[in-house]
């Protein structure tokens, strides 16, 4: 296969973007950049900037590793992308309204209804609920990689509890300690203000009538593998970081208990999953969320950010869809690619997918953070087999995409400077009519050799991402 | 203030004060074996350690004899005992991680590269080294804890009960170190023995109070002296006195409507020691007169825990 690089093009020159970056490695001496690397793993360290990896030793922490060598993308390359992710993300929230009340799109018979309404992800208990601005994904976090020659492709839309942005602060804040003279060279866009951007989309959903909200972040605890993430958003933004247990309802209003008595909560940023947040509503044996909770947001007197029920509209199974939902709430072409996507659940493209699995790549439907998906190109006979009889005893919670080109970028390996793969997810802030980012996003690399999987629970790690301004 | 956060707080004050503390009963304690004496009185001294924590059966479950280097073992490095050294920094990292937004990031780093530090070393490697420079370390790590608390924080609600939990902790373990070994050198009626002079002075070094005893009392060292050094007087930074000072100032400053009676029993213990006379304390017993402080500085932890920390709220 044949690799898009982003620094190099085709005949090894280097791309115009990255010329001042390629001047300035090539008049840096090697044990500069060496020292600046253990400075930057020592930083990390000792500010703690760590993710617990599920499925080892409880509480063990990792630091995802981050690379000196930023992502470089023109503002040209960036302002297609702003508008494309703009346009997908309006009409994600369009259609999260419409499947929670009219339901529109299904009368019109653009998707079947049996995909939405029994689709485990779709919350009956949200129908009919008025969510303020109509905003349901205030946050999304959409991944989005280069393939083929060059072009962008959605891999999927993360709706539910997205994470990452601090990495995406951390990185620039290291690059910026580290290598000062490199930004005195570039015209980088800041993405320093994404707190205070998160903090007043927040507000503007608070519920009617709240003049000066209280703003809480919702984090499962500090075992959770973003937990650091949690820390730091509500330290940036000055609110309190809550757990369940610091909030309870009395009145369909919620509070929290604070050391002079109880104080009311208007909007919560809620970094746990919609499963566990009201033990008398969804699961029962959760001790994370807050019982009560689902009652005084549908009475309106709390905004929860994200809203209930937002996965149905990142599922994979929906996914395929995206394309049609923008033409048909908008009445636009997509600016953005869909990757062309195999629903195993129809028998003839089952029968394909099972036929071509050593090609394609096979992702559990409700699946995330890299955990239960096949890259044929790079399994085993064994491993094929086994997603085989997963597939055929179970084609519904399954899709398959052809095995992307991902593009790669010169990266610090044991071995030296050598390609590899990576993605980008820009953070898409939504209140009402407008939508917003800060310029560029978090790239994740993968840093095995070959490797296509970027997630940091997979061992991926992190780049800065740079947007040049002209 | 979220109260789980400032139970965090208080906590994670707690805990580096109790490591600190317990690297001065074990650091006077060493030293004081160092003194020729027999080897059942020295051993005495190591099993009261383990009595004063009232460890004696977990103990017994990992060690069949009691020696030096046994409860050594125990109370610095063991991490199935909570109450070791190697647990309180532990939990005194953990607590400040749950809080890591609200404290500066000097305080979380300083309680996080302690943490690191300390269990990377094995006991043995500890010991070898000489234990006495871990104790040492413990307690300077303790005070640059403090002092980035000291140089760094908002003197908020935060600091308040940062405050309010180390000076608990601190009047509890100092009354404790009192107690086991003002016992230990002066059983009743025994005359004092020839190297009690040595181990007077160990017990003054162990709580920082050599050289303030011979500035305030430019004399020999009396047992007296060295019980009101450590209760009464109210310069003394780790006094009774001095830590009941601080407990009901922070106590004032952070006051809400529950807190009334909480208030009034440190108003209550804080007169007790502002006027109260050595030779009083020492007639009714100074065991008996320790216990029964021990017994309420815990209450009041209780008070402070159920007024604040952990409130019970009416939810429907």
């Amino acid at each position: 296969m044949n690799f898009y690089n982003e620094m190099m093009d085709a005949n090894g020159g280097v791309r115009p973007h990255y010329q001042g970056y390629d001047e300035w490695l090539k008049a840096t001496p090697p044990e500069r950049i060496a020292r600046k690397r253990a400075e930057a793993d020592l930083a990390f360290h000792r500010v703690g900037i760590t993710f617990a990896v599920y499925g080892e030793e409880a509480g063990k922490e990792r630091l995802i590793p981050f690379d000196i060598i930023p992502r470089i993308i023109p503002s040209a390359e960036w302002a297609a992308m702003q508008a494309g992710l703009r346009q997908r993300v309006t009409t994600l929230n369009m259609f999260l309204h419409d499947i929670y009340h009219d339901q529109e799109i299904l009368k019109a018979g653009k998707i079947p209804a049996e995909q939405i309404l029994n689709n485990a992800q779709y919350r009956p208990v949200m129908k009919g609920v008025d969510v303020p601005g109509g905003v349901y994904a205030h946050i999304a976090g959409v991944d989005i990689v280069r393939a083929g020659a060059g072009e962008f492709y959605v891999l999927e839309d993360n709706l539910r509890v997205p994470s990452g942005v601090s990495y995406m602060l951390e990185d620039r804040k290291m690059m910026m300690r580290l290598f000062p003279e490199l930004f005195a060279k570039h015209k980088v866009a800041p993405v320093q203000h994404y707190p205070d951007m998160l903090l007043e989309k927040l507000r503007a959903v608070a519920p009617n009538g709240v003049s000066d909200p209280t703003v809480v972040v919702l984090t499962p605890g500090a075992y959770n593998s973003a937990y650091f993430e949690h820390t730091f958003l509500a330290q940036q933004m000055g609110v309190e970081l809550v757990e369940g247990r610091d909030l309870f309802v009395k009145n369909e209003t919620v509070y929290m208990r604070t050391t002079q008595g109880p104080q009311r909560v208007d909007v919560i940023y809620r970094r746990l999953d919609d499963d566990y947040m009201d033990p008398e509503v969804f699961r029962d044996d959760s001790t994370l969320g807050v019982p009560g909770i689902l009652r005084a947001y549908q009475a309106g007197n709390v905004t929860l950010a994200n809203a209930i029920g937002t996965g149905v509209a990142d599922d994979k199974s929906i996914y395929p869809y995206v394309p049609e939902m923008i033409r048909f709430y908008l009445g636009e072409e997509p600016l953005l690619n869909n990757v062309p996507t195999y629903m195993c659940r129809k028998p003839d493209e089952l029968k394909y997918v099972l036929a071509h699995l050593s090609e394609l790549v096979v992702k559990e439907v409700h699946g995330a953070g890299g955990y239960g998906m096949l890259v044929g190109p790079a399994s085993t006979k064994e491993q094929i087999e086994h997603f085989r009889q997963l597939l055929i005893a179970k084609p519904d919670g399954y899709i398959a995409q052809p095995t992307l080109a991902l593009s790669n970028c010169p990266t610090f390996v044991e071995e030296g400077i050598a390609p590899r793969h990576l993605d980008l997810r820009p953070f898409v802030l939504s209140s009402g009519k407008c939508v917003n980012m800060v310029p560029g996003g978090l790239t994740r690399v993968a840093l095995t050799k070959g490797s296509l999987v970027v997630n940091s629970s997979q061992g991926g790690g992190t780049k800065d991402t740079w947007i040049l301004e002209d | 203030m979220l109260s789980r956060t400032a139970d965090h707080l208080f906590w994670m004050s707690r805990y580096i004060e109790r490591a600190e503390n317990l690297a001065r009963l074990l650091d006077v304690t060493w030293q004081m074996s160092l003194v020729p004496q027999p080897l059942e009185v020295a051993n005495q001294n190591w099993k009261a350690i383990i009595a004063l924590n009232s460890l004696e059966e977990a103990f017994e479950k990992k060690y069949s004899t009691v020696n030096a280097e046994n409860v050594l073992k125990f109370m610095v490095s063991d991490p199935d005992n909570f109450a070791s050294i190697h647990s309180c920094l532990r939990m005194a990292r953990e607590n400040a991680h749950a809080v890591r937004g609200t404290v500066t990031s000097e305080m979380w780093e300083t309680l996080n590269s302690t943490w690191l530090e300390a269990r990377e070393k094995t006991f043995e490697q500890l010991y070898n080294a000489g234990i006495a420079d871990f104790f040492e370390w413990v307690k300077m790590r303790s005070s640059l804890s403090r002092g980035t608390t000291l140089g760094t924080l908002l003197q908020d609600e935060a600091f308040n009960f940062i405050r309010l939990g180390t000076l608990l902790e601190r009047a509890d373990n100092t009354a404790r170190i009192l107690d086991v070994k003002y016992h230990v050198l002066r059983p009743q009626g025994e005359e004092e023995g020839a190297t009690d002079f040595y181990q007077w002075g160990a017990l003054l070094r162990s709580v920082s109070a050599f050289e303030v005893y011979r500035k305030v009392y430019r004399d020999v060292i009396t047992p007296e002296r060295v019980a009101e050094l450590l209760i009464l007087r109210s310069d003394m930074p780790r006094s009774l006195h001095f830590c009941l000072n601080g407990v009901v100032k922070n106590l004032d400053l952070i006051e809400n409507s529950l807190s009334l009676e909480t208030q009034r029993q440190a108003g209550m213990l804080h007169a007790l020691l502002h006027y109260a006379r050595v030779e009083d304390i020492l007639e009714q017993g100074l065991h008996e007169w320790l216990t029964d402080f021990m017994d309420r500085i815990y209450l009041l932890g209780n008070g402070i825990s159920r007024d604040f920390l952990v409130p019970m709220v009416e939810t429907a």
